[in-house]
């Protein structure tokens, strides 16, 4: 039971779903539960916004921004979300931070688990992302979700390799992955350049992944301009620093 | 600033935030996807689109949703994604342990009565998925299993289901069940003209319901074996 | 030992009267019929060295591996009962991983080693329990702390060590420790030494076939504990075989 619970011999809230005096303070306007119930996540706290993601020739690349946005206030500027899971893996999240450090956690301690085992076998992208899938799956089967998307990218015994997994456990595997307002902004772009040129190089596809996120800064509210992105190619995993938007905002004092 | 509610504590506007917008969790999704099976004498043919989708966002344009159990038992999903990947995953290590403890591989007939059971142990939490299993059952002959997401299981030579479902049956129930007709001969259906129906129809699909398209993955199950065959539908 | 059996070693949850528990030492005993396992930490890392039997020309190579890792930086060699071992391996891998789960930090060797030596005490206390028969050592580096190295007994007592040697050999291996001055020592000085005390110390009459192991966690590996890689490894057995020689010369030499 929460202490945030109201009981009958409590005195009336200072003002409308305001704190009730001598009570521990609440945000406004946020429910607070009487059921004895368990309470599960029923909604993302700090959340982070779309990955753009997508395979080229020899490779998978991924990126996303740094912010924790609170609800609509830009509250956290260093969230690093794109990770290196071992030499041939990365992944991208987007959703609750919180959830995603959890789930990273599980996943950093599997990864020590394999390397204690010393069977000279490394973890491949097919298998980390199956086992995602049971993982989100099984918390939203508990009604207790992660609240996440997750895209996996990587080399399966050579080949470029991409998928994702939402909240619920849905996965799929394509070229070209977006999570967030990528779906809407970014995706269709990189679905139209790869139409036109299905096998990219590491320049083009770089590029590809630039312009995607200086439109997704120019239109999604909840971005930020400085971003990380993480290419896996046969050479191994580089997640590139901060990487900054190339904003040009001359042309605004000329629209009315 | 306290300005007076109809209630009597008093309301301060400065202090209703619009707070972060709560969402309801809803464990299901609907992915969308249809899944079209007819059976003949010695085959049976079951097509299914591969359009993944959620609302008006199409998640991929080549997921198959065909899962081979057996060399004859093939089973076609949709409805909820992640309870399709879970329930087939389940299913193919029972059809695993089946064959490891009998020492032979499961019928048809029996994947199909196991798939029903599996569904309805979920009774209070069911998998949300339209499943049709195609199979030649023990004598050869080609069957078809249509189930709701409970359980129910009905035997028939032709079935719609998925999101065109409702759409495409009465089709079906006229061009091979040869419902409500005079004169004509219920001969039984040729593997050709079961194949050109089945394209026709999801053709039909294609156009009319957004969940459906991109392409369709047919799987002609004979004695010989799965056949694969694919074939492009509009992708708008 | 003097007074076997009359009565006191069915249970380790008894005392003799002289104020010992028998099935104590004889988990000691099971240790000392096992291969040589020593530990050497020098000024920037520790080594681990084993001398694995190999009781059958059947066995793959690599085999029955006697020294593992717990987490990154964290190495473990065993020497006793293999099965028994790997229990005590997983017990401190679960320590490890519940320590970082915790804190998000790797688990100090001392912390560790306080864990498993209390686990393994515990099975000295009961008598439905028998106690573990064998001697694990633990080892890590770390950058600010510099290198640790913690050799446990089937009792669950422990110790820290700048060098140690446990099963057959252990009190050859400890007087050939003797002689190095192991604070001043590199890992890599240290990687040949132990080879040479592995090979010098194995008997060849009694046990015919051994494998080397060799692991080290030190600043070279950034912490990290690691089998030794194939060039080091190789120039240490070769090493360790031109001594021997040396050693073989200088004795017909004598005689």
């Amino acid at each position: 039971m929460s202490f945030s619970n109201i009981d009958a011999f409590a005195a009336p809230p200072l003002w409308r779903n305001g704190p009730s005096p001598g009570a521990f303070y609440n945000f406004p306007n946020m429910q607070s539960k009487t059921s004895g119930f368990v309470e599960h996540s029923q909604s993302p706290v700090t959340t982070a916004t779309s990955i753009v993601a997508l395979t080229f020739k020899n490779g998978v690349i991924i990126a996303g921004d740094l912010l924790g946005s609170y609800g609509s206030l830009a509250r956290f500027r260093n969230c690093p979300r794109i990770l290196k899971i071992n030499d041939n893996i990365i992944l991208g999240a987007g959703g609750d931070y919180g959830d995603y450090q959890y789930v990273k956690d599980l996943i950093e301690q599997k990864i020590i688990d394999e390397e204690c085992l010393d069977d000279g076998f490394n973890l491949k992208p097919k298998s980390l992302q199956c086992w995602l899938t049971r993982i989100m799956y099984n918390r939203r089967s508990r009604f207790d979700p992660f609240w996440n998307n997750f895209v996996v990218g990587g080399l399966q015994d050579g080949v470029p390799y991409l998928a994702t997994v939402d909240k619920l456990g849905t996965a799929y595997e394509d070229k070209a992955i977006c999570t967030g307002y990528g779906t809407h902004l970014a995706l269709p772009i990189i679905r139209d350049t790869l139409q036109k040129n299905p096998n990219l190089s590491e320049e083009e596809a770089r590029a590809l992944v630039v312009k995607c996120m200086e439109v997704l800064f120019y239109r999604d509210a909840h971005s930020y301009p400085k971003y990380q992105i993480g290419v896996v190619t046969e050479a191994g995993v580089k997640i590139e620093g901060l990487v900054d938007v190339n904003q040009k905002w001359d042309l605004a004092h000329m629209i009315h | 600033m306290a300005m007076v509610s109809s209630e009597s504590t008093p309301y301060f506007p400065d202090y209703g935030t619009t707070a972060p917008r709560t969402h309801h969790f809803r464990p299901y999704a609907e992915n969308g996807g249809s899944v079209v099976a007819i059976a003949g004498n010695d085959f049976v043919v079951i097509g299914a689109d591969t359009r993944l989708s959620a609302g008006f966002s199409i998640y991929t344009r080549e997921q198959t949703k065909l899962f081979p159990l057996s060399k004859t038992t093939v089973l076609g999903c949709s409805g909820c994604w992640c309870d399709t990947l879970t329930l087939t995953r389940i299913l193919s290590a029972r059809m695993q342990m089946y064959e490891q403890e009998h020492n032979k591989i499961m019928s048809t007939p029996a994947a199909a009565q196991m798939l029903s059971t599996m569904l309805y142990y979920k009774r209070f939490f069911p998998y949300y998925i339209a499943n049709i299993l195609v199979g030649l059952d023990t004598d050869g002959k080609g069957c078809v299993f249509s189930y709701d997401p409970i359980g129910h299981c009905e035997k028939s030579t032709y079935r719609a289901g998925g999101s065109a479902g409702a759409l495409l049956q009465p089709l079906l129930d006229n061009q091979i069940g040869l419902k409500n007709m005079l004169n004509v001969k219920d001969d039984p259906i040729s593997l050709e003209r079961a194949l050109a129906i089945l394209k026709d129809v999801f053709i039909s699909a294609a156009e009319r319901d957004i969940f459906t398209g991109d392409s369709i993955d047919i799987n002609i199950i004979t004695k010989d074996g799965v056949k694969k065959d694919s074939f492009e539908l509009r992708k708008d | 030992m003097s007074s076997i059996g009359t009565g006191y070693d069915l249970s380790a949850s008894q005392f003799s009267p002289d104020g010992r528990v028998f099935q104590v030492e004889y988990a000691v005993k099971a240790v000392e019929n096992s291969g040589t396992v020593i530990g050497l930490k020098g000024k920037d890392g520790v080594v681990f060295a084993v001398e694995k039997l190999v009781t059958s020309k059947l066995y793959e190579a690599g085999a029955n591996r006697r020294v593992f890792t717990i987490d990154k930086h964290v190495g473990m060699a065993v020497c006793g009962l293999i099965a028994d071992a790997r229990q005590i391996v997983d017990v401190a891998r679960r320590e490890a991983a519940n320590y970082r789960s915790q804190y998000g930090v790797s688990i100090p060797l001392k912390y560790l080693n306080d864990r498993v030596s209390m686990y393994m005490h515990a099975y000295t206390l009961y008598s439905a329990v028998r106690p573990y028969g064998c001697s694990v050592i633990l080892s890590s580096y770390d950058l600010t702390d510099g290198p640790s190295m913690y050799l446990i007994d089937p009792s669950g007592v422990s110790y820290g060590y700048h060098g140690c040697a446990v099963g057959k050999a252990k009190q050859s291996a400890k007087t050939e420790i003797e002689k190095l001055k192991l604070t001043n020592m590199s890992t890599r000085d240290l990687v040949k030494e132990a080879a040479k005390i592995i090979y010098l110390v194995h008997d060849e009459l009694k046990d015919k076939n051994f494998e080397l192991e060799l692991s080290w966690v030190c600043e070279e590996t950034q912490g990290r504990h690691e089998r030794v890689p194939d060039n080091v490894f190789v120039e240490a057995e070769k090493c360790a075989k031109q001594a021997m020689e040396a050693d073989s010369d200088s004795d017909t030499e004598d005689m």
